[in-house]
Formats: structure tokens, sequence, C-alpha cells
């Protein structure tokens, strides 16, 4: 989906700001988030996809645990787990201001859809050894698709349409784009395709820069050498 | 939102997961400590120390990041598969997740909070030496920066070049001067 989670390459976020002696969590609350959600499990594509659905100012405004809180709320409602109601008025009972937003409600759930198949849990690794042949070789030139799917995908805006050169095989892996949705895992072929900096973002702009990303085979299409 | 606002609706979540025999509260404590005690960029700095000591160790950990590192018998996840990337006078790597925070959790423990905000997922693909400049990193101009976007489930780690002055050092000593910037690429060491 086009969601503001789609950073790269966006403007105006400013400079960039590390901070010195960093703790692993800065508040108490943040420690527990990422513990639960550790402790809950589950389908970790679904899990991506339900942060990418919070709406966008609170996407930003809330926070890298926040936003797994929010996904995490999404994720138990949507499985009939907690119903917004309970959670709303457990966080009233215990002080939250009847303004306040609990129960992430997502801003984009047309694409929820029922499982139509089984969703393993994704448990150890998501690599998926496939009988077929992979498509693309070492040293093809493959285009990124234009296509704007609305649901899940991780292949982020910036390289559509763009053309590379694959410089990695990985395997068959687990498919983001069918495992979030309930489609079942769907395995297909990981590359990691290699970009000139100015196919991305056009002349003008740094020297001596290349980029590198992971992409699976029905993100790209074969580019005729003569093309 | 604020963070008592925030504590408000984690400690709701929590509450209710907890009474429907979901979570358990003292492994949530468990986790905590840890990921605050265990893991961290400690490992990965052991993982550098030793490519650095050791030829023929770099060869199998550049060839086989994943294989390598089980050496090491590190938990803490999110590294179905561990490549590593080697810093050298032509190429400077960097790597990012511009969708999320993917991070290689095992080796680096969990990111820090610049690597997860939106300056550095948006910026650093489209202008890594501009980014890499405010950490006070320079590049030169000759030498190729190598973004790695991590969008699929390969982690990524930056093997930087050793500072030659510190040649014939122990690997104790070579692990504490591993910065976690310096594997995530940010940062190039120097004495």
């Amino acid at each position: 989906m086009d969601g503001v989670h789609d950073l790269g390459g966006k403007h105006g976020f400013g400079a960039v700001n590390p901070e010195p002696n960093e703790p692993v969590f800065h508040e108490r609350w943040e420690a527990r988030v990422f513990a639960m959600y550790l402790q809950l499990g589950g389908n970790l594509d679904r899990s991506r996809h339900a942060i990418e659905r919070i709406d966008p100012i609170s996407y930003l405004a809330d926070t890298y645990y926040g936003r797994w809180l929010g996904g995490l709320e999404t994720r138990l409602v949507e499985d009939g787990v907690l119903s917004q109601s309970e959670i709303t008025e457990r966080a009233q009972a215990l002080g939250a201001r009847l303004d306040d937003r609990v129960a992430a409600r997502p801003s984009f759930t047309r694409d929820h859809l029922p499982d139509e198949k089984p969703s393993t849990d994704r448990i150890g690794t998501a690599e998926r050894p496939l009988e077929t042949s992979p498509r693309f070789a070492l040293g093809d030139r493959v285009r990124a698709k234009t296509t704007s799917a609305e649901g899940h995908t991780r292949m982020p805006a910036y390289v559509r349409g763009c053309v590379g050169q694959v410089i990695g095989l990985h395997g068959g892996w687990v498919f983001p784009d069918s495992h979030a949705h309930g489609h079942g895992e769907g395995a297909e072929y990981l590359y990691t395709v290699r970009f000139a900096t100015e196919t991305l973002w056009g002349g003008g702009g740094e020297e001596n820069v290349e980029l590198s990303i992971d992409l699976f085979e029905p993100y790209l299409d074969m580019v005729d050498h003569d093309d | 939102m604020t963070d008592s606002r925030m504590a408000v609706r984690v400690e709701a979540l929590e509450s209710l997961l907890i009474e429907k025999g979901l979570v358990d509260a003292d492994r949530i404590d468990e986790t905590i400590t840890f990921y605050n005690e265990r893991v961290g960029p400690m490992n990965g700095a052991q993982v550098v120390a030793r490519a650095w000591r050791d030829a023929d160790f770099k060869v199998r950990l550049l060839a086989d990041g994943t294989a390598a590192i089980d050496e090491f018998g590190f938990s803490g996840g999110q590294v179905d598969k561990l490549v590593v990337v080697e810093n050298t006078p032509d190429t400077h790597n960097v790597v990012v997740c511009t969708l999320c925070s993917c991070y290689p959790w095992a080796v680096l423990g969990l990111p820090p909070r610049w690597y997860k905000d939106p300056a550095y997922r948006s910026r650093v693909v489209r202008e890594p030496r501009a980014v890499l400049k405010e950490f006070g990193t320079a590049i030169p101009g000759d030498t190729t920066v190598q973004v790695w976007d991590s969008s699929a489930e390969i982690r990524y780690m930056v093997l930087p070049a050793m500072p030659s002055t510190w040649a014939g050092q122990s690997l104790d000593v070579l692990a504490a001067k591993v910065s976690r910037d310096s594997m995530i690429g940010v940062e190039v060491l120097s004495d």
C-alpha cells in the first residue's frame, strides 16, 4: 500500500538526530510493548501490515514502539481476541481521558480480507526452498514493476519502474504480499538488485552512490538485452 | 501521545492479556532483561574483531554470514539470513530499512531511535553522503557509497575497516573499540 511507512526518498524530515549513550528502551511502556509483542508472536507479515495501516498522523507521532502498540491492538481486535470497547473501557478505568485514542483504529481496512488459507505463524526462518528454477540470474537487468498494490508489499515505491542489475540470489522465501493477507506463504524467489542512484532519483544528486535492495521475483520484469 | 498517556494505553492492553492468560508478566520481565543485558552491539563487535584477526574466518563470514555467526551461539532473533558487507578503500557500505526498521538484532541488539525515525529512513537512500556527514563521517568522492535497503528477511551488517594502528591488538581489545555505528555504516573507525 502507498502508506506513510514507505519513507524512502521522501523530503522534509530534517536532520538525523543521534543520541549519545542511548538506552535500549527509553520508557518502561516501550519495553512492555516490545516484550508482549514477542510473547504473542504470530504472523510477522500481518503484524507489519497492521502497523502500516495505522493512520498516517499517528504513525509519525507515536514513534517506534507506539507503532508496535497500535499494530498489536489492531491485530488483537481483528482476530477477535479483544474488542475495541474492552480496551477502551480498561484504559479509561486506568485513567485515560475520554478523547484519548486507544485501541488503534486502522484508517485503511478495505484490504483486510478474511483468511482464505490457514496462515502459518512464522516461527524460525522464512526461507523456503523451491523446486522450480529462478527466473533471473546474476547479472540480469531487471525492471521493477510500476504496480501500486493496495495490500502489503515489500517493494518500496522509490524503485518502481527503475532498471537495476541482479547481484544476489537468495532462493525461495515466504512472500509477504501473500502471507500478510492470509493467502498462504506463497514462497517466491528473492534477489538483491542494485540500482545506480541517478536511475532512482535523476541527475544532479550525489556522485558515486549505488543502492542495493532485496526484491521478490513477482516485483520484477526482465529487461531485453537490447532494450 | 505523551509517554504517560501511552503508558496507560499499554497497561490497559497488558492487564487484559494477562487476565486472558495470553501473556505472562514474569516472562515480559525476563525478555526485557535479556534484551537490556545480553543482546547488543558487543556481539557484532566480537564478530568484527575475529574477522580482523583471522583471515580464514573473514572469508567464511563474507561468504556465508549466517553460518559464520553460528559459531558464536548468539540468540536474539531477527536474523534468518545475515549478509556481511565489507568496507574497503573502494566501497563504503551503509544499511537502512526504509519500510519499517529491520535490523540484525542478534549481532547489533535493538536499533537506536535515529535508525527507526523518518529522517534517516527517508534520506539515506537518496543522499547518503549528506546523512553520513551529519554523523561526522566524510566519505572520499572516489569511494563508492553502497546503500543496502533491507526490504526482506535478509539482514545486513557492515564489516568496518580496521585502522592500521590497531594491528596486533588482542581480540578483546579490538572488540571493545568496534562501535555499533561502524557496523551500521554511519561511522568510520579511527584512533
